[in-house]
Formats: structure tokens, C-alpha cells, sequence
């Protein structure tokens, strides 16, 4: 398997096997995530790269019958059997999901609160926090007036803009997106897309897309994937323009079937 | 392996262009005979025909290259879909070109049979190598038509020959004109028809290259052919 770019690597999976109960859901990935880029997922559906992107945060713990064999590493360490808290992880490895899904509560306690689990700032910091974390989900304009209205008052791509805010608040290290624009217009996707371009200078950025031509726009590099293998793994651009293996090519250029 | 695009109507569509580009060179394929027959036979009436056609090559052009854009920004192609855009569209570029180079030689033709005794210099030598280039642009055609790779990569090879033919003709009517300085005219008309039938061995090589392009993913363009044919084994 190739690996994509000649950078550091955040995080090593090693011959990793999912099984939902007898379900063999993952078939012995290894691949590289490259540090402060853009890696994206795709595939057509079921062929386990929302799966894979859930065992970066151990997310999948949440349910019972499934299970991860081989290892994960961040920076050298194996997730998959790490005594860290689960909580002290998902910190380092935040997590967007497909549907935009704000708190209850005000913008402003949307973003607060996650902070407050991990830090104690006063109250000044706090108010800074915030800020940051929204100007640099480019939504800081569109709210700076209403930070205490409801979170869910908010268009569906400001909802997502701001569950991205509300990830990077807590100063991840990854950010893992689950088909982050899906459910949003191509305005808000193009937002959202030209933050994670941004995004990428201070974090590791890991993106789902069924969207192919999004993975083309937006990542650095791009693994397919197929029925729980990883098919191919390379430079974006050379997947979209002259992928190695024929199957590749068959699903970016329309011919799966 | 499937060969179907999920959108038959892509397919439709792409097939539809081939057979444009295609028609497109056929048409100046023609117009090179005619203008071959023009210069053997000094026949006005030919070359006449070469010069009308000259507007239908042009609307092919411009009409394949609005489908092609059509095609990307419908469909946002990929890898060998996206290279086969890009080709056809060079490729009728080229061949809008070689259209030029036959519609040059019908205006010399013209111009040395109206300066009279066109029989006095070596015209009949020309035909050599435009029957090389003209046979080299079919080949073209039909490899691109079947994106044939080996096909391709020998027209790279003959092409040298034709470049070598249009030296050997220079140095021939250096000679005319050395002799009889009354031939320098006439001289110069043949001498540019010449570095147009070397022109259309050029563009028959730009197309051979696009094949390449097409079906390895490698842009061969200014490589030199050793290294082309180790890039390909």
C-alpha cells in the first residue's frame, strides 16, 4: 500500500480489523494519516470508512458487539489499548458528524461548554475562547450579536459551523468530519470547505464524503476504500487524475457497478 | 472489468464526440489529398476545393470544443475520462491546424501556377513525404479511435523520417536555386509547401502523444522517444 505524502505521520493504523459482532467490517488496514493535512474517506456506502474514522476516537466503544483489533497510534501511541480516559482522547480527536447536532443551549454555551470539562478559565478567557473558536469556523460575523440565542435557531450550515467551532474549542490535535456538508447547500458547503482547507495549518483533518468531487476540492489525500479494504491510498491528486488500481478508477469515474 | 459509465448518457455523450473528432479528421484527411493532387498536377480546380472546406474544419473545431467544455462542467470528469476530454479537445486543435497546413499548400500551388512553368522544379519529390504525413495522420486518427498505444508510440517513430525528407528537400532546392537564380521564386513557394507537409507529420505526433496521454496517464510531450519507449516497457 502507498503511503501518500513524505510528512510526519499523526496517526499510524496498523493492520486493523473491525468486526460489528460477526461482522468483519474492516479487513486489515494499515495506513498513515499525515500530520496537518487533509485526509479523505471515499467509497460507496457500507465500505467501512465512516467505521474506520470511529475507531480514531473510539467512538465505536459506545456500542456493544463491536470490536477493533491491531493498533491505532497517535504520535506513537496505540489508542486501541490506551489507559487514558476516553474523554481525554476525543479532547485530542474531535469529532463533526453528518447532521449537525447543537446542544440545547445557547451559541455561547455551545462552544463553553466542552472547555469547561477539560480547563478552568475565568470568565474573560473564556469569553476570548469563544471568539476564537467561532472566528475560526468563519462564523463569528454571523452571530457575534446573538450569542445567546439558541444554538438551533441557527441556519442548518451555521449549526455545522458551529459544531465545528464547538470541536475545536477544546483544541484538538484531529479532527475527524462525518460527512460534514451533507445535509447542507453548496453555499454552506463551500464554507465549510474553505475552513477546512484552513483548518488544516493548525490540525490533523480527517473527512467522510460521499461527495467525491469534495475530497478532489478540499484534502490532500485521498484513500479509497471498498467492501472493508483499503483499496488505495495516495496524493489526491494523482488519485482523481491517474489512480493506480483499476477499481479506483472504476468508482471516481462513474463505472462502479 | 466494466467498460459502462453508471450514466449511459455519459456514455452517450462521449461516444458522440469520438465520432465528431473523428468525421472532423476525416474531412482533413480529404483535404490533404486534394491538396496533394493540387501540387502534383498544378490542378487549380483542386486546390480550390482545399480552401472551401476550410470553414466546416473550423465550425468542427469550435463546435467539439464547446461540447467538450459542456461534458466537464456537466459531469466533472475524472483520470481517464478527464484525459480523454482534454485530447480530443488538443486533437481537434491539431487537426484545425493541419487543416491550415493544407489549405497553405493549396495557395502556393495557386500562386506558383500563376507565376507559369511550374514543371521546371522538383515538385513530384514533395510527394513523397506528403504521401509520409498524410499516411501518418490516418494512423492517427485510427489509433486514437482505438486508443492503440503501440500504434501511437511507431508514429512517433516516422515522424523523424518525414523530418528528415523535408532536410533532404531543402538542400535540393538550395541547388535549383544556386543554378538558376530565375527558379528562386517558384523556389520559395516549394519550399514552404515542404515545411507545411512537415507541419502536418508534426501534428500527427501531437495526436499519437495525446494517445499516450489517454491511456498511461503520462504526458510524453517533449520527451525525447528512447526515453518514452523505456517509460512505456
Amino acid at each position: 500500500m502507498d503511503t501518500a505524502v513524505a510528512t510526519q505521520a499523526k496517526i499510524k493504523v496498523k493492520d486493523l480489523n473491525f468486526y460489528y459482532g460477526k461482522f468483519h467490517a474492516l479487513k486489515n488496514i494499515n495506513l498513515e494519516i499525515p500530520e496537518k493535512q487533509v485526509t479523505a474517506f471515499i467509497g460507496p456506502s457500507g465500505c467501512g470508512k465512516s467505521t474506520l474514522l470511529r475507531t480514531f476516537n473510539r467512538m465505536f466503544e459506545l456500542y456493544p458487539e463491536q470490536r477493533a483489533e491491531g493498533s491505532i497510534e497517535l504520535d506513537g501511541e496505540n489508542l486501541l489499548t490506551s489507559k487514558q480516559d476516553v474523554a481525554l482522547i476525543r479532547a485530542k480527536v474531535g469529532m463533526v458528524f453528518q447532521k449537525p447536532t447543537p446542544f440545547p443551549m445557547s451559541i455561547y454555551d455551545n462552544i463553553a461548554f466542552g472547555v469547561k470539562l477539560f480547563e478552568n478559565l475565568n470568565a474573560s478567557d473564556m469569553d476570548e475562547r469563544v471568539e476564537w473558536a467561532l472566528r475560526k469556523a468563519a462564523l463569528w460575523t454571523e452571530v457575534k450579536d446573538k450569542l445567546n440565542q439558541s444554538g438551533s435557531g441557527l441556519s442548518g450550515g451555521q449549526q455545522q459551523r458551529l459544531c465545528i467551532a464547538r470541536g475545536i474549542a477544546i483544541k484538538p490535535e484531529v479532527l475527524l468530519l462525518d460527512e460534514p456538508c451533507s445535509a447542507l447547500d453548496p453555499i454552506s458547503t463551500a464554507k465549510v470547505e474553505e475552513l477546512i482547507i484552513e483548518l488544516k495549518q493548525d490540525y490533523t483533518v480527517v473527512i467522510v464524503t460521499h461527495n467525491m468531487q469534495q475530497a478532489a476540492r478540499c484534502s490532500d489525500n485521498t484513500a479509497y476504500m471498498y467492501l472493508g479494504d483499503l483499496v488505495e491510498f495516495g496524493q489526491t491528486e494523482q488519485i482523481f487524475f491517474k489512480p493506480k488500481r483499476q477499481e479506483t478508477e472504476d468508482y471516481i469515474t462513474g463505472r462502479f457497478g | 472489468m466494466p467498460d459502462k459509465h453508471l450514466s449511459s448518457q455519459f456514455d452517450a455523450d462521449l461516444n458522440n464526440l469520438s465520432s465528431r473528432v473523428m468525421e472532423m479528421g476525416g474531412l482533413v484527411e480529404s483535404q490533404i489529398r486534394q491538396a496533394v493532387y493540387a501540387l502534383s498536377h498544378f490542378n487549380a480546380e483542386a486546390a480550390q476545393t482545399v480552401l472551401q472546406v476550410e470553414n466546416r474544419v473550423n465550425a468542427f473545431e469550435v463546435e467539439i470544443d464547446r461540447d467538450v467544455s459542456s461534458i466537464i462542467g456537466r459531469r466533472q470528469p475524472t483520470a481517464r475520462d478527464l484525459r480523454l476530454l482534454m485530447a480530443m479537445s488538443k486533437t481537434t486543435a491539431n487537426l484545425e491546424r493541419v487543416g491550415d497546413e493544407a489549405a497553405k499548400i493549396a495557395r502556393m500551388v495557386n500562386s506558383i501556377i500563376d507565376a507559369g512553368s511550374p514543371h521546371s522544379l522538383p515538385s513530384s519529390d514533395l510527394r513523397v513525404s506528403a504521401d509520409l504525413a498524410s499516411g501518418l495522420l490516418r494512423k492517427a486518427l485510427d489509433a486514437f479511435a482505438r486508443l492503440d498505444v503501440p500504434t501511437a508510440v511507431s508514429i512517433l517513430r516516422e515522424d523523424d523520417q518525414i523530418d528528415q525528407e523535408f532536410d533532404g528537400f531543402v538542400r535540393k532546392l538550395i541547388t535549383y536555386m544556386m543554378e538558376d537564380p530565375r527558379t528562386i521564386s517558384a523556389s520559395l513557394d516549394l519550399l514552404f509547401v515542404a515545411k507545411a507537409i512537415e507541419r502536418i507529420g508534426d501534428h500527427a505526433k501531437n495526436i499519437a502523444e495525446f494517445i499516450i496521454y489517454v491511456v498511461k496517464g503520462e504526458d510524453v510531450r517533449h520527451t525525447p522517444l528512447a526515453d518514452v519507449e523505456s517509460s512505456l516497457s
